[in-house]
């Protein structure tokens, strides 16, 4: 008897923790370069990405290849030549929410938070910080953030002949819709 | 009181548990989804050299190449090492469907018109599918438009057309090397006598090495199986390098070629390397996006 309820108690607490947890595997991260030359926006949508309402710890991971580009040969070009998707498949974003004491997760609303961590992208990982909001609704968070990045900073290489065509700053847009987290 | 201390512990194990966790990445929480990797970028460019690569433009793409072929090398310093003689192909490649390409292109030599046809019907693949290569199947049809050697003699149009006939091997075996096996068949409707085969089978290798991203070497040779065409006919060997600018592929070759469609390098190649019959020629790939791609987001 004695037994039973203490495995119990452990289930118990398990799931306890397992509730805190959100995820989705279908997050989109999209990225846009503008210049006078050439807009260039490619779209990913299948981001996978963990949040911890308890501690805020925040997770983003995405595979290279499944950037869609308008042309083809972008597309080709993107994992061919910059980023080098076939040597670095992924790119992996780990940090928190500073703030995330100020989101009350058992209540609807839209709540600004203050998102820092690093990002890994082309083998180079670099600290970033952005604002973002995260939208309560029911059982589910929507994440929203835009931030700006560099190539120059991840060791992406731009040759002379292409570099109008190519933005020096690239805004990227993250857009998940996070679910509980079931064990 | 073990029994108290016991319980205890087993009350935090998922503590234990979870303080595990904080090490490690939460995104391991969540199980990985095994994907298809299809193996992409094989060749820069549809063609090899004067050959046929793996690779197809995508759906809506239109390839528009310049091809040339100087004169042979051992033409002298009058002729400029052969750059005074110039041959040219026009050609124009279009995806119906990122898998399905047709071409069509207009040769100076032979005055020839040629069109063709290639489907990747299988796609080297790692992952959640597998499959070691890639194989194309392609057809083209050449018609040599000069004037008839006899107007004289009762001519029709098809004695004009040869058919080429290839299935196209080939696997990307590293980021950097791709080699490819091309068996192949080509059928002339009419020949120049009864010792020369109608139908000839030939056996073509090709490759790339890449040196960086944007700089390749490629080779290609094409052994037609002996006693099928005439003795002054020899094998065609290429060899060459491509350079990749944004929407430009540079392809710079040496061959002993002089033709750029199917039947003219396979089956009608004069020159020979030992002799010095070479021919320094270029290609200039140009692709147009005519169709924007609007891939939506994968259901779940």
């Amino acid at each position: 008897m004695k037994t039973i309820t203490t495995i119990l108690l452990m289930a118990v607490t398990l799931s306890g923790f397992a509730q805190d947890k959100y995820f989705t595997r279908n997050g989109n991260i999209s990225f846009f370069s503008s210049t006078p030359v050439e807009d260039i926006k490619a779209d990913n949508f299948n981001a996978t990405a963990v949040l911890d309402s308890k501690t805020g710890a925040f997770e983003f991971s995405v595979l290279m290849k499944s950037f869609n580009f308008k042309k083809a040969l972008m597309q080709e070009h993107f994992n061919e030549n910059y980023v080098e998707s076939s040597k670095f498949p992924k790119s992996v974003f780990k940090g928190s929410i500073e703030n995330i004491s100020d989101v009350d997760f058992s209540k609807d609303g839209e709540y600004p938070v203050a998102v820092s961590g690093e990002i890994t992208l082309h083998g180079v990982t670099k600290q970033i910080t952005t604002p973002g909001v995260l939208t309560v609704s029911g059982e589910k968070i929507n994440s929203n953030a835009v931030f700006k990045l560099s190539p120059e900073d991840f060791d992406i290489e731009i040759p002379s002949v292409v570099r109008d065509k190519i933005a020096n700053e690239i805004e990227v847009t993250v857009a998940a819709e996070l679910e509980a987290l079931k064990r | 009181m073990t029994k108290i201390l016991f319980a205890f512990l087993l009350f935090f194990f998922p503590f234990f548990l979870l303080a595990q966790d904080e090490g490690s990445s939460l995104l391991d929480l969540i199980e990985e989804e095994e994907t298809t990797n299809y193996a992409s970028a094989s060749f820069k460019s549809t063609h090899i050299i004067n050959s046929q690569s793996i690779e197809n433009v995508s759906e809506g793409v239109l390839d528009f190449r310049i091809s040339h072929r100087f004169g042979t090398l051992n033409s002298g310093i009058n002729n400029l090492y052969g750059l005074d003689q110039a041959t040219i192909r026009i050609g124009f490649d279009y995806g119906i469907t990122d898998r399905l390409m047709i071409g069509f292109g207009r040769s100076s030599v032979q005055k020839a018109l040629d069109g063709s046809v290639k489907f990747k019907a299988l796609r080297q693949s790692s992952g959640k599918k597998v499959m070691p290569i890639t194989l194309s199947l392609y057809a083209s049809i050449a018609s040599n438009m000069l004037e008839w050697a006899d107007a004289e003699r009762e001519n029709y149009f098809t004695s004009r057309l040869t058919y080429t006939y290839q299935v196209l091997l080939g696997r990307k075996f590293s980021e950097g090397t791709s080699l490819m096996l091309m068996p192949t068949m080509v059928h002339r409707n009419l020949v120049e006598n009864t010792s020369v085969k109608n139908d000839v089978y030939i056996i073509g290798i090709g490759g790339r090495q890449k040196l960086t991203n944007r700089l390749a070497i490629t080779g290609e040779y094409y052994y037609v199986i002996p006693d099928q065409i005439a003795d002054i006919y020899h094998n065609s060997l290429s060899v060459g390098i491509d350079i990749e600018t944004g929407g430009h592929v540079f392809q710079l070759q040496f061959t002993n070629s002089i033709g750029m469609i199917d039947k003219s390098f396979m089956t009608e190649t004069t020159g020979q390397w030992g002799n010095g019959d070479i021919h320094f020629g270029f290609n200039i790939s140009r692709v147009f996006t005519l169709k924007d791609r609007n891939k939506k987001p994968k259901e779940n």
